[in-house]
């Protein structure tokens, strides 16, 4: 923090790192300012500006957590919805990056194959759910693949433009330097895509939970999505709470560990 | 050997041995076929370009002269006439704007072509320090290419073009959006660097004085469809001091002469 200058003051070299030092705040900040709607809520629960029987204290709720923890039985419910988000999105982010990039890349293929995308994507993921549970059976595989599609899309069609808007005098280059096929592939088209590939990441990664609570709903007997659903039939309020809670938490720290990965291997994009 | 440009325009036996590069007859043109319309780009361009020499093609915005470059470094099909390259390497280009990789550092840039083709690393360090030292780099081989002037991002296309030491260099408005400092700069450079590299160059430019500052022959295009209509020698003695060569008449005598040229032609 005491960088030196030769030919600076002290109070000029403050000012110097004034705008990186709020950066640095402002990150520390965002990471903190979704509590402050938990604080809005506690209050207004507390003093009965909204009706507690639908919207217990975030406190209250934090006790039911508690006692969820201290059981273990949470952690089962984490741990089963994790595993279900994590293979159905790897399996679908992998092909759709890859397929992405292809398309993006070869004109004919893109012709050729686009329109099956295009005719596929628009079908509500939800609204195959129960043909994927006829077909999976009501296990894990069928949580993989309703997922798996859903992520699919999204990773496909980020690439795609990503590797559509990639300037052409980077293709020329490739081509003038000697690049083959592949390298042209993995060395232009790849990182390139990226700051869109990340962006496909995140937005996948939003839908997935979206997509594995209301799967674990209908057709599953553990998950986080399963134990709001069976608090929501006994009526245990701040049960279902709880199961919210940690699914959204579950999804905001998978985008800010997706946000650390991508200022790591995308340092050239501006954030 | 030949390094064919295009399947078409391929001629084997070369007939005159010091030429690097033959142009003869070349027609190139774009079809619209949303709106059924073509587009003739160039048309019946002849010259020649001997080695170790330097050649700038000027003329107007559109005239073809960029597709003339692409032809040559093989990025495009002409549509009729003859590209000869007589030289055992495909042509190395420098690109009009910043054609950096903004994924890549300075140094990663630099060594681009031969990482492309399994140089061992210790070899592509070495070459690269060379060729960072070369164009003035050399402090910002670990920089990425957003905390570098335009000014800087050029030289490092100049040092990944020269990295591989192709024996031919195509350069296309490589100075074009550049401040007049950093572009005088850099022509000197440039000329330092062909002097001791012994290229053969064209060099594309819409800048008459730039033509004049760099050239053995400057060549003069006509607006769309383009093509050769005045292939003028500069007569400076090398080498050439990019300042101290304007208090040259014959600068300025030439000046107006390709100026007058470009005029002509732009009435027809």
């Amino acid at each position: 923090m005491t960088t030196a200058h030769p030919s600076l003051s002290p109070e000029e070299i403050e000012r110097l790192k004034a705008p990186a030092r709020r950066e640095k705040i402002y990150r520390i900040l965002s990471y903190f300012s979704p509590l402050l709607l938990l604080l809005l809520w506690e209050v207004a629960a507390q003093v009965e500006l909204i009706d507690r029987r639908f919207f217990p204290p975030p406190s209250a709720i934090a006790g039911t957590a508690w006692q969820m923890v201290a059981s273990l039985e949470l952690f089962e419910h984490i741990a089963a919805t994790l595993r279900r988000v994590w293979v159905g999105y790897a399996m679908g982010a992998i092909p759709g990056v890859l397929l992405g990039l292809i398309l993006g890349l070869s004109a004919p293929a893109r012709r050729v194959l686009g329109p099956i995308f295009a005719a596929l994507y628009p079908v509500p993921k939800i609204a195959i759910l129960p043909l994927i549970l006829l077909i999976f059976g009501v296990g894990d595989a069928s949580k993989f693949v309703v997922i798996a599609i859903g992520v699919f899309f999204l990773m496909f069609y980020n690439t795609l433009g990503g590797v559509m808007q990639i300037p052409p005098m980077y293709l020329d280059v490739a081509r003038n330097a000697g690049a083959t096929k592949f390298q042209t592939f993995r060395r232009i088209a790849l990182p390139s895509a990226l700051p869109s590939i990340f962006t496909g990441l995140k937005l996948a990664a939003g839908s997935s939970y979206i997509i594995i609570a209301a799967a674990e709903f209908l057709g599953a007997r553990s998950g986080v999505g399963f134990f709001i659903w069976a608090s929501w039939q006994t009526f245990a309020v701040s049960r279902m709470f709880v199961g919210i809670v940690v699914i959204s938490a579950m999804g905001y720290l998978t985008i800010l560990a997706l946000e650390a990965l991508e200022r790591r291997f995308v340092p050239w994009a501006k954030h | 050997m030949n390094v064919a440009v295009s399947q078409t325009g391929r001629t084997s036996g070369s007939a005159d041995s010091a030429s690097a590069i033959e142009v003869r007859n070349l027609v190139k043109a774009f079809y619209d076929a949303s709106g059924d319309r073509i587009t003739l780009a160039t048309t019946n361009v002849n010259f020649t370009v001997r080695r170790g020499e330097f050649v700038c093609i000027v003329g107007p915005s559109g005239c073809g002269k960029t597709t003339v470059l692409r032809i040559l470094a093989g990025l495009e099909q002409l549509l009729s006439g003859e590209v000869r390259i007589d030289s055992t390497t495909q042509p190395a280009m420098v690109f009009q704007e910043a054609s950096v990789l903004p994924w890549l550092t300075v140094a990663q840039n630099v060594a681009f072509p031969l990482s492309l083709k399994g140089v061992p690393r210790q070899k592509q360090r070495d070459r690269v320090g060379e060729l960072l030292a070369l164009t003035g780099l050399t402090e910002f081989a670990d920089a990425h290419p957003h905390q570098l002037s335009g000014g800087m991002k050029q030289r490092v296309s100049v040092a990944r073009a020269l990295v591989d030491d192709r024996d031919i260099l195509l350069m296309d408005e490589p100075f074009g959006a550049l401040d007049e400092q950093t572009r005088l700069t850099l022509q000197q450079e440039l000329l330092r660097i062909w002097e001791r590299t012994g290229k053969t160059v064209v060099f594309i430019t819409h800048s008459v004085d730039e033509a004049l500052t760099l050239a053995d022959r400057v060549l003069v295009m006509s607006p769309r469809p383009g093509t050769i209509v005045a292939d003028l020698p500069v007569p400076f003695e090398r080498p050439r001091d990019v300042v101290e060569m304007r208090r040259d008449k014959r600068f300025w005598d030439l000046t107006y002469e390709v100026w007058r040229l470009l005029a002509a032609s732009a009435e027809d």
